[in-house]
């Protein structure tokens, strides 16, 4: 079986597990849809953390602002803002399947768009930032917007929105949101995947291994470090939009940006899985995710405890994470190797191939 | 015979320290220039400032005729006047072709470029510049294993792959055992002839560059201390005395 075809196999088989998950575990599908939410954040996380080397602490800002995005969106298309989020929900409200669903799909691209503008506006402040400054400065920026939304009335500051509720039964609402949190996850890995695939992947690598030389040899650093965060942002957008909408209840500072636990699982899970490739993210997520649920479960009160343990090992002793080790242990699979002979009979051997 | 890079009383200082001194010298189109100075004669800091690296405190830098002193680097990139770096500077991560690829000239890149898949005759161009300098078998290795020498000669390829109109090299031999050197020498000469690129090289070992450079430059003490053809230079007791510590 040749490489591309294990490849597509593999791709198969997570996604027919995915599909199935939520017939097959309906007790679990709210957990499920959240893993897909752990992935998308890896994974954006590691577009900058990864391959570009730009360690950022305030990916979560993003997660934030689409969940508010499509808030405002949803309830501003049909009501005012300021008298809903002023009645703590005490104001009937009922919205119609239809107004459900436009609101929904508008709010969601609003928070996509308005994410990766955000993105574009921020950069341009902290990329003149590098290395444990950059880090610092984000996580910062992320805190300062929590701290702001709790304090703008007309969002409902620090008391929160109750969102637009669904008209339907539990049980296929459960269901929507958990294929949308699946969509989302398969998009952002497709889009990755591909955007790995051209001379933006070689770009961002080259930031990240030497940005003075990337810089000396021509390259438009700041272009691709721009476009590489509103890129995040786009899908980080979107994953909190779904995310406030499962949830029901959104507020500043525990729901929206939550700085001191998403905003640093996502650091955890991409480290785990191994920094700088596709599919270490996706691995890690679902590891941490995993074990974060089970010591949640059975090891109550400790469960800290055996998240930090977990972070101590994975930093101290394996920083390369699981793809990362394998790769140092199995060169050859990952194409890393000698090959001799030379570049004038590589258009016969490849033909003989 | 016209001058690609023109400079005219550069001067540059660190806090106290003069590093350059109302420096003039120009780079001939096509030809091969040599820099030559003691440690501490502002070598370095003349590149850094033609590149853009840091600011001049006066003078002027022009390239094709056109100020470029107020440029920053990626936009001198551009233009065609490319640096190697004295220690090495490569992407560390990547494998060899990957290096090469992204090495490409961004003189035109568009917002399009960003998200261009890679031709097969950039590769096939990648592949063979790396024959070039003798790392096509190791194309495939992680650059930041190899050895420092293979480094330089992988920094060297890149440079080639950028198609510039100038090409500074700063110390391209130094740390490169001797049998390698006469190698690089012609690579650097076939450079010159067969790619038309014009070349400004800083290099400590005389015998490499009175082999190479048509013209050579003699800094000390942060000022412009002669000037001449290979012959004249080891001729010239200035430079002599210099060399020798004789001040």
């Amino acid at each position: 079986m040749t490489l591309a075809a294990r490849q597509q196999l593999l791709h198969g088989v997570v996604l027919l597990c995915g599909i199935a998950a939520p017939f097959l575990f309906p007790n679990y599908t709210l957990q499920v849809s959240i893993l897909w939410i752990m992935i998308l954040f890896a994974l954006t996380w590691d577009l900058l953390g990864g391959q570009m080397g730009y360690n950022s602490l305030g990916n979560i800002l993003f997660f934030g602002s689409g969940m508010y995005a499509c808030a405002v969106v949803q309830i501003g298309l049909y009501y005012n803002v300021g008298d809903y989020t002023s009645a703590f929900g005490a104001v009937k409200v009922d919205f119609t399947s239809e107004q459900y669903f436009t609101g929904l799909v508008l709010g969601l691209i609003a928070a996509a768009v308005l994410s990766a503008l955000l993105a574009v506006v921020f950069g341009w402040i902290v990329f003149g930032l590098r290395g444990p400054y950059f880090a610092i400065g984000t996580l910062g920026v992320a805190i300062a917007a929590g701290e702001l939304v709790s304090a703008w009335g007309w969002v409902g500051g620090g008391g929160g929105i109750s969102m637009p509720t669904y008209q339907g039964d539990p049980d296929s609402r459960a269901n929507i949101y958990y294929f949308l949190c699946l969509a989302s996850a398969v998009a952002t890995f497709l889009f990755l995947k591909w955007l790995y695939s051209t001379s933006f992947g070689l770009a961002i690598n080259a930031i990240r291994d030497d940005e003075e030389k990337a810089e000396s040899m021509g390259i438009h650093t700041k272009r691709y470090k721009t476009v590489a965060w509103s890129i995040s942002a786009f899908f980080l957008g979107i994953s909190g939009a779904l995310f406030g909408n499962m949830i029901g209840f959104i507020e500043p500072l525990e729901v929206a940006f939550p700085t001191v636990t998403f905003g640093i699982f996502m650091v955890l899970m991409a480290l785990l899985g191994g920094k700088g490739t596709l599919w270490g993210p996706v691995l890690g997520a679902t590891l941490f995710h995993v074990i974060k649920e089970v010591t949640w479960t059975h090891l109550l009160g400790w469960q800290w405890v055996a998240l930090g343990l977990l972070i101590i090992v994975n930093v101290v002793y394996f920083q390369q994470g699981i793809l990362g080790w394998a790769q140092d242990k199995w060169p050859e699979f990952f194409g890393i190797k000698v090959d001799p002979g030379s570049a004038s009979d590589e258009p016969a051997r490849r033909a003989a191939e | 015979m016209t001058a690609m890079i023109q400079v005219d009383g550069v001067s540059k200082s660190f806090g106290g320290v003069q590093a350059n001194r109302g420096v003039s010298m120009s780079v001939t189109e096509g030809k091969i220039t040599g820099l030559i100075g003691p440690n501490g004669s502002g070598k370095t800091t003349l590149f850094n400032s033609i590149v853009g690296y840091h600011p001049i405190d006066g003078g002027s830098i022009k390239f094709e005729g056109r100020e470029i002193s107020k440029l920053r680097v990626p936009q001198i990139a551009r233009l065609g006047l490319l640096r190697t770096f004295q220690q090495t500077r490569i992407y560390g991560e990547m494998n060899c072709v990957e290096n090469m690829l992204i090495s490409i000239p961004h003189r035109n890149a568009s917002w399009r470029d960003m998200f261009a898949k890679h031709p097969a005759e950039l590769t096939e161009k990648a592949e063979h510049l790396l024959e070039f300098v003798g790392l096509y078998a190791k194309r495939r290795l992680i650059s930041g294993d190899l050895s420092f020498g293979q480094q330089k000669l992988l920094e060297f390829a890149m440079a080639l792959m950028n198609e510039p109109k100038v090409l500074l090299l700063d110390e391209p031999t130094a740390g490169i055992n001797p049998t390698l050197i006469n190698g690089l020498i012609d690579r650097l000469k076939r450079a010159n002839e067969d790619f038309g690129i014009t070349l400004f090289v800083i290099e400590h070992n005389m015998r490499v560059i009175m082999n190479l450079a048509e013209s050579i430059y003699c800094l000390a003490h942060g000022e412009m201390l002669a000037e001449g053809t290979p012959d004249e230079i080891q001729k010239d007791q200035r430079v002599i005395d210099a060399y020798l510590g004789a001040h």
